[in-house]
């Protein structure tokens, strides 16, 4: 794609592209359809400069540019891919490697958890070139039943605290030390529900190692199927978060924020992102219930039940009038439902008595 | 909300009352929390130290229920300052002159008498709010469950007025909907005064479309509300169908409740577990939930979206509009041939004005915010920009009024009650939900320390509250946010209802309970 305009424009692997004032290098390439590699990148944060895999080169520099920090300026040469670059990310790649557990983090450990993986697939760096130390102790004695903190897998891409404060606002986690002695905490290094902490999630669904990981999703993990999402939104408060619902099979496995979810831009909390499980409780009622003679109730066939209902409307109609009978739609259930129910009030009774919980 | 939440980013005053909103609303606050690092100011009104208190440049820990109060104050000083927008007052509103002239003597003085607020303070937060650039007001239900809750949100809409705070990008006087679809429900007429798309069942010409559509005669007076049909059962009401509410543990005066449902000749319930309501009932239907059904649901920005189906419900279960839609047939019903959620969404659309630009497939990424009033209008993010639906702003003389039932040597301590972050309303829900008990164990009665000293009880304890309708035992939780001789809990527990001893009182427009305030004794078991 080539400008036409008269606006700025940058030269990316040899081609003249326009950027938008403000852009950085990484945004203007990836808006220009280049792949780049990164891992301390997560667009709504500010930019960090954290794992420099995001190099690029640019004319007149001397070494590679970290290209989710770099600003576009006008004429900048920019080669994206070339060996150069390559060579140091694979380098790079193999140094994250070597100071991590190399096992393969389960899909459903997070959004962002395949990041690595598939980065260190890419660049095929399970070499052993390095020895390397894991910075970072796990945390297996923290009983929250939502967050799974293994710090051995913690490259220090700073994500989870950076989500926690730009993005939460509830500075609950922070960096403790440096080089492989830097450790991801919070305060008194206690457990998070000591802390500040919220469990939005937020931080486990950007970190790209798994080092945090949804534990109810997790728990899922050997429920067979191939994991299918569909997008819906949050059932609980009306700020109306957008989500995609996992599934495998007909079990519903887990909760991902929708990154796009034009009400909530990939934020949740901790009902949205971990009290999904009602619906599959064993207490869910599975079939019509009608009361016998006997005063309690009992299992029935749809067919009895609606006409049980049915004809009681009815009867009540015929002994009291139309004014007798009244309905309470939800606030809870989707449109249809409240709409189906007033128009099952003003349509089979005439009247107006229809209302919805919201005004207890 | 008359503003997107995206708006919630742009105010440079932000005036938060009555409204936990870190912990019912937790993904909006985070961008009022972006607001307030990107310089905003925060005006936080509110009897308990909450999040927002401690995130306040102006903090008002004003009595509960004593709201009018403070924002006559407000008005007062606005005015007395000269910050009254006078360009917008004489352009888009009207009875400002009467307006005006009422407030005059609501001094800051006269209000510090009433709400315990230093007068100082309230001075510091009208006139904050009055010099905003962008001033935008956000509350929920502890501005509306109160005797004057519609007395309430007009003392918000007048400070709106008179400062111009409306129709602009990040402004406006936005209610935070608690329930996710409670905007939905009225937008679909399950209201006793209004249609569909809230067209008013007292207005002839609408009376004569839904004639049309029903193919019969409709009344023309409004229905009862919910909380006055409850009060008529067994005498006037003797039949009734509630979808989705457990209406014992969620409405005051449990016990009454109780008692009218049992005296009704047929109640059918639909939902999803056999709730304290629906163990009462002589017919109950299993409801599909969410992520069993398809739908469609509106958030508090007025934001149309649909729900999407992903795993199939238990046994039998059923979505709510098709059990409805049986019985309407079974009845002789005419009109209930739907055959899919899309069907009934779309025929809202065609009798909603508010609507009519919309369709199920339209709304399928969610871009849309009522009113859409045609196919190629883009949708309404931001409401009254240029002029008011009813052409001006009205402003209204309020006066202030003390609860329906204050403290006394008998009662002598305020309760109030709320929500709590992990918790979700009667926890039909999130008490299901693996791992929430780690959060919240159980319910607690937040307790001033020292007042829990001078009450002789204990941390962790056990302590009995009573009011004049109620007695109930709680656990005692000593936190500094409760201030002194004020205590709170949520109505999430059912071995806790606190609606046993709440609703001392209606609001005269709106029939909404006060669940905000209740004077109590608190003791040692
Ligand atoms: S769950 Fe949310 S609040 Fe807790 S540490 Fe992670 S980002 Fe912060
Ligand atoms: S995720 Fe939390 S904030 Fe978002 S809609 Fe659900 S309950 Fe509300
Ligand atoms: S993504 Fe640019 S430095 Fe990490």
């Amino acid at each position: 794609m080539s400008t036409n305009g008269t606006g700025p424009t940058i030269v990316l692997d040899g081609e003249k592209v326009a950027y938008n004032p403000g852009e950085t290098v990484y945004e203007a390439a990836t808006r220009h359809g280049k792949d780049i590699p990164t891992l301390c990148y997560d667009p709504r944060l500010e930019p960090f400069g954290g794992c420099r895999l995001c190099v690029v080169e640019v004319e007149g520099a001397r070494a590679p540019v970290a290209s989710c920090t770099a600003q576009c300026q006008a004429g900048m040469e920019v080669r994206t891919r070339s060996a150069r670059v390559e060579v140091h990310r694979r380098t790079l790649m193999e140094m994250l490697v070597s100071e991590n557990r190399e096992v393969d983090v389960d899909e459903l450990t997070s959004l962002a958890s395949q990041e690595m993986t598939e980065l260190v697939d890419r660049y095929e760096a399970r070499t052993g070139r390095f020895r390397g130390r894991q910075s970072g102790a796990s945390r297996p004695d923290d009983p929250n039943p939502f967050i799974m903190r293994d710090y051995d897998n913690c490259i220090s891409c700073y994500r989870c605290v950076r989500v926690c404060a730009e993005q939460e606002g509830d500075y609950a986690i922070s960096v403790k030390g440096r080089g492989f002695d830097t450790q991801i905490t919070v305060e008194f290094d206690g457990h998070l529900k000591e802390s500040a902490c919220t469990f939005c999630g937020q931080c486990v669904q950007t970190c790209p190692t798994g080092a945090l990981g949804d534990l109810k999703a997790l728990a899922y993990r050997d429920v067979a199927g191939e994991t299918k999402k569909t997008r819906t939104v949050c059932p609980y408060c009306g700020v109306g978060c957008a989500v995609d619902l996992l599934t495998r099979g007909n079990t519903l496995i887990g909760v991902q924020p929708a990154m796009d979810g034009p009400a909530n831009k990939g934020a949740l909390c901790v009902k949205g992102q971990f009290a999904f499980d009602f619906v599959q409780h064993p207490d869910r009622l599975a079939h019509p219930l009608v009361r016998g003679e006997d005063g309690e109730l009992h299992q029935a066939g749809w067919d009895e039940a609606l006409d049980r209902a049915a004809e009681g409307f009815l009867r009540v109609r015929e002994r009291y009038g139309r004014h007798a009978v009244y309905g309470v739609a939800s606030g809870r259930a989707p449109h249809e439902a409240a709409y189906t129910m007033q128009k099952f009030i003003r349509g089979g009774f005439g009247t107006n008595h229809i209302d919805n919980c919201s005004r207890a | 909300m008359s503003n997107p939440l995206e708006d919630m980013e742009k105010p440079d005053v932000i005036f938060c009352i009555g409204t936990n909103m870190t912990e019912c609303h937790p993904v909006a606050a985070t961008r009022l929390k972006r607001a307030i690092a990107n310089g905003a100011k925060l005006i936080t009104a509110d009897p308990r130290r909450i999040a927002l208190a401690e995130l306040a440049d102006v903090y008002l820990p004003l009595r509960v229920g004593s709201d009018v109060s403070l924002l006559l104050a407000m008005a007062h000083v606005i005015h007395r300052e000269g910050l009254t927008n006078q360009a917008f007052v004489e352009g888009r509103t009207t009875e400002a002159e009467a307006f005006l002239e009422h407030i005059e003597k609501f001094t800051p003085e006269w209000a510090e008498t009433i709400t315990e607020v230093p007068a100082a303070d309230i001075e510091r937060a009208a006139i904050l709010y009055g010099k905003a650039e962008r001033g935008a007001i956000y509350y929920t239900l502890g501005i509306t469950e109160h005797i004057c809750g519609v007395d309430n949100v007009q003392s918000l809409c007048n400070l709106a007025l008179m400062t111009g705070n409306i129709g602009r990008e990040g402004t406006g006087v936005n209610p935070m909907r608690g329930q996710n679809n409670i905007q939905g429900a009225g937008d679909a007429g399950a209201l006793p005064n209004n249609y569909p798309g809230f067209q008013s069942v007292l207005d002839p010409a609408y009376q004569k479309k839904f004639e049309a559509v029903y193919g019969r005669k409709v009344d023309l007076e409004l229905g009862p509300t919910k909380v006055r049909a409850l009060e008529a059962c067994g005498d006037g009401i003797h039949a009734m169908m509630i979808n989705g509410e457990n209406t014992v543990v969620t409405d005051p005066e449990r016990h009454h409740c109780e008692e009218a449902l049992k005296s009704l000749d047929l109640l059918v319930v639909i939902d999803l577990f056999l709730t304290e309501t629906a163990q009462l009932a002589d017919v109950v239907f299993p409801a599909t939930a969410w992520g069993e059904t398809d739908g469609v649901q509106t958030n508090t920005e007025r934001r149309v979206q649909r729900l999407r189906k992903a795993v199939e419900p238990p046994g039998e279960a059923m979505p709510d509009w098709w059990i409805v839609s049986q019985i309407a047939r079974r009845m002789g019903t005419p009109g209930f041939g739907f055959e899919s959620a899309k069907d009934v969404f779309n025929e809202l659309c065609e009798l909603s004005p508010l609507y009519a630009g919309l369709d199920w497939d339209r709304i399928d990424r969610g871009e849309y915010h009522w009113p859409v009033p045609h196919k190629d209008h883009p949708g309404t993010p931001i409401l009254h920009q240029g002029t008011f639906e009813n052409g001006r702003g009205i402003f209204k003389l309020i006066r202030y009024r003390d609860p329906a039932e204050v403290i006394s040597d008998e009662f002598p301590v305020w309760l109030t009650t709320g929500r709590r972050l992990p918790n979700y309303h009667t926890r039909t829900q999130t008490g299901r939900a693996a791992g929430i008990d780690y959060l919240a164990p159980g319910e607690r009665l937040e307790i001033h320390p020292e007042d829990v000293v001078d009450w002789g009880l204990e941390d962790g304890g056990w302590a009995k509250m009573t009011s004049s309708r109620g007695c109930m035992m709680v656990r005692v939780e000593a936190n500094a946010r409760s201030p002194r001789g004020t205590v709170f809990t949520s109505f999430s527990f059912n071995d806790a209802p606190v609606n046993v001893l709440t609703g001392g009182g209606y609001d005269p427009v709106t029939d909404t309970a006060e669940l905000k305030v209740c004077p109590v004794r608190v003791e040692r078991p």
